[in-house]
């Protein structure tokens, strides 16, 4: 695996503006400026968030997208999926709101060296950080088998979007509203196989996760699975945000998922210890 | 004792291990306190360990370290080379802990002095040294004394308690603290009824009042206060109740500049040069 050739600058803390605002289905994509923030970006990095209310605990967000806006300079893209009064808040902001945005944060998806067989899965929210991913790993002439799953159509990200970005799509709902009927968990194997994947990235929830990662270690492919639990600061402050990871030498440690993570190799997430 | 301090530093367990702040405020000169090390490494508690409450936190990290040897390899070094001003926050489960990470932390080049996590506000539910008596509190302070090199200064940190306080800081100060340190997180409960600590504004006034009956009746004392803390105006309010210098804690989890910020507001105000 190989890094992306720009160096590493650190993160920044920004006022932000939002520059536009598009209802997606069951989602909010927000437009928002982020002076540094975009430059800095790369495929899997997140950015926290701050939200109203009294509220101290930051937002993770994963960087959908970055756009060069002519006026504004470059622009970041996030998707909102309402889960509490944070996220409602965040979909509501009208344009012209400012934010407390900090970013990019975490570390990044890996790169083959390669131009090797590559799927990503993401469900729902989860595909947001896959996008800039594919187009990434094409650019290096990788083979890329893009998965969106959702639900429903509602939580689905846009698959006309994937068609740009993947060579070949599957879309995956649970209530067969698009795409495939069923689930990730049960769909995996055969997507793996038809791919003849050598590298497999997943974004979504932890059940999901551990089957790709089970299924890609069944078929001996790497997997970087992007996990998404609570973290109160995103910036690697507060030890709040513990992940059970198992070192080569079989101990299990807690790392940090906002810095050491939110991308972990998914033969090292110690599944039965994440709570 | 003389002692330079603050006005501004970094509180136990909310700047990471240093280096993670280094993107957000300038780290030379920064006074800097470690989260809280034990001789052995500790995993810490189980997730969630921090929860939002109205305009507060509360945590149950479990003081997740990695232990002193690990510590003093590799933490240190790198801020001391950095130019910050370690401030070694220990904890330790029986007094013979808390000497022998004194007398070991009195040996590494570079520490800037201990701060003493007695008042950790999950003791209860921890394995750590009990002193909810304030004589233990002394003890405590007392066995740290004896092993550190007296030109260095020791912080004890207590819990924001009024109703002890007062006899909490003369205790250790007649024990040979150098300052006390008013206070930690207020005992709480996470939702599940694990023993948390409540931090961030909401405990600010309940700080305030602690600080202001420590320093009306021990003037002599060197106060650093600390609760809630998130601007110029937060930290003033300690400073004009006589406390030398403020921590800062959950407000850097909720925005990391806070600390740049609130220092360089107070510097400026220092010197109109
Ligand atoms: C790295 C990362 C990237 C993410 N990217 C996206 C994204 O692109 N789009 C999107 O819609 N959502 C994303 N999420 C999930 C999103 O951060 C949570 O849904 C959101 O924080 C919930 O806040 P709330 O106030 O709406 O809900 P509440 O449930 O009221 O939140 C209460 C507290 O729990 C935390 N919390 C609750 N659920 C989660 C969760 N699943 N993950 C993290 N923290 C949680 C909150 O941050 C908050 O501190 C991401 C999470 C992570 C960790
Ligand atoms: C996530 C978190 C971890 C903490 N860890 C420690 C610790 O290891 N040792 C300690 O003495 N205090 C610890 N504290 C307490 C803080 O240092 C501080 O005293 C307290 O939170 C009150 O200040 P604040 O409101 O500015 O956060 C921790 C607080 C938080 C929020
Ligand atoms: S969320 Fe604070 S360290 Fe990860």
């Amino acid at each position: 695996m190989a890094d992306d050739a720009r160096p590493l600058l650190g993160p920044l803390h920004v006022t932000g503006e939002v520059l536009a605002t598009k209802k997606s289905g069951a989602y909010r994509h927000l437009t928002i400026t982020a002076p540094g923030i975009p430059q800095r970006f790369r495929a899997g990095n997140f950015v926290a968030v701050s939200v109203d209310g009294g509220r101290l605990a930051r937002r993770p967000l994963w960087i959908h997208r970055v756009k060069e806006s002519g006026a504004f300079g470059p622009t970041l893209d996030v998707v909102v999926g309402v889960a509490g009064p944070g996220t409602a808040w965040l979909a509501e902001r009208p344009v012209g709101s400012r934010l407390e945005v900090t970013g990019p944060l975490g570390r990044p998806f890996a790169l083959p060296r390669e131009p090797v067989a590559c799927v990503l899965v993401g469900v729902g929210h989860g595909a947001a950080p896959l996008f800039p991913l594919a187009e990434r790993l094409r650019e290096r002439g990788c083979a890329v088998t893009l998965v969106v799953a959702a639900p429903d159509e509602a939580r689905l990200l846009s698959a006309l979007e994937a068609r740009r970005s993947a060579r070949a799509v599957t879309v995956i709902t649970g209530d067969g509203s698009v795409g495939v009927r069923g689930d990730v968990r049960t769909e995996i194997a055969g997507v793996l196989d038809r791919a003849d994947a050598d590298v497999v990235y997943a974004v979504g929830p932890h059940d999901t996760l551990r089957a790709v990662a089970a299924e890609a270690e069944a078929r001996g492919a790497w997997s970087q699975v992007a996990l998404e639990v609570p973290m109160p600061c995103g910036t690697g402050l507060c030890q709040g945000c513990p992940v059970p990871v198992v070192a080569e030498d079989g101990a299990t440690r807690l790392v940090r998922a906002c810095a050491d993570g939110p991308v972990i190799r998914g033969d090292r997430v110690h599944w039965e210890a994440l709570s | 004792m003389s002692m330079r301090l603050g006005p501004v530093m970094v509180a136990s367990g909310c700047g990471g291990t240093g280096r993670e702040l280094a993107a957000f405020t300038d780290l030379v000169g920064l006074d800097f306190v470690t989260r809280s090390i034990t001789l052995d490494p500790r995993p810490g508690h189980a997730a969630p360990r921090v929860v939002e409450t109205p305009s507060g936190l509360v945590n149950a990290i479990g003081l997740q370290n990695p232990g002193l040897e690990h510590f003093l390899a590799t933490e240190l070094p790198w801020l001391v080379r950095a130019g910050v001003r370690v401030f070694v926050s220990i904890a330790g489960a029986t007094m013979g802990e808390y000497a022998d990470l004194a007398r070991r932390l009195s040996r590494a080049p570079g520490v800037a002095g201990l701060e003493i996590n007695i008042g950790a506000p999950d003791q209860a539910g921890s394995d750590l040294f009990d002193v909810r008596e304030p004589y233990h509190a002394a003890s405590v302070v007392g066995a740290v004394r004896r092993e550190f090199p007296g030109d260095l200064p020791v912080l004890a940190k207590l819990r924001p308690d009024a109703s002890r306080i007062v006899e909490g800081a003369r205790g250790v100060v007649d024990a040979g603290a150098s300052a006390v340190v008013i206070g930690n997180a207020v005992p709480a409960a996470m939702p599940d009824g694990r023993p948390g600590g409540l931090s961030g504004p909401a405990i600010g006034p309940v700080a305030l009042r602690c600080v202001a009956a420590v320093t009306e009746a021990l003037p002599d004392v060197v106060v650093i206060g600390g609760g809630g803390v998130a601007s110029e105006q937060d930290a003033r309010r300690f400073l004009d109740l006589g406390a030398r210098a403020v921590q800062i804690g959950t407000a850097l989890l909720h925005d990391p500049t806070t600390v740049a910020r609130v220092r360089a507001a107070l510097t400026r105000e220092e010197d109109p040069a």
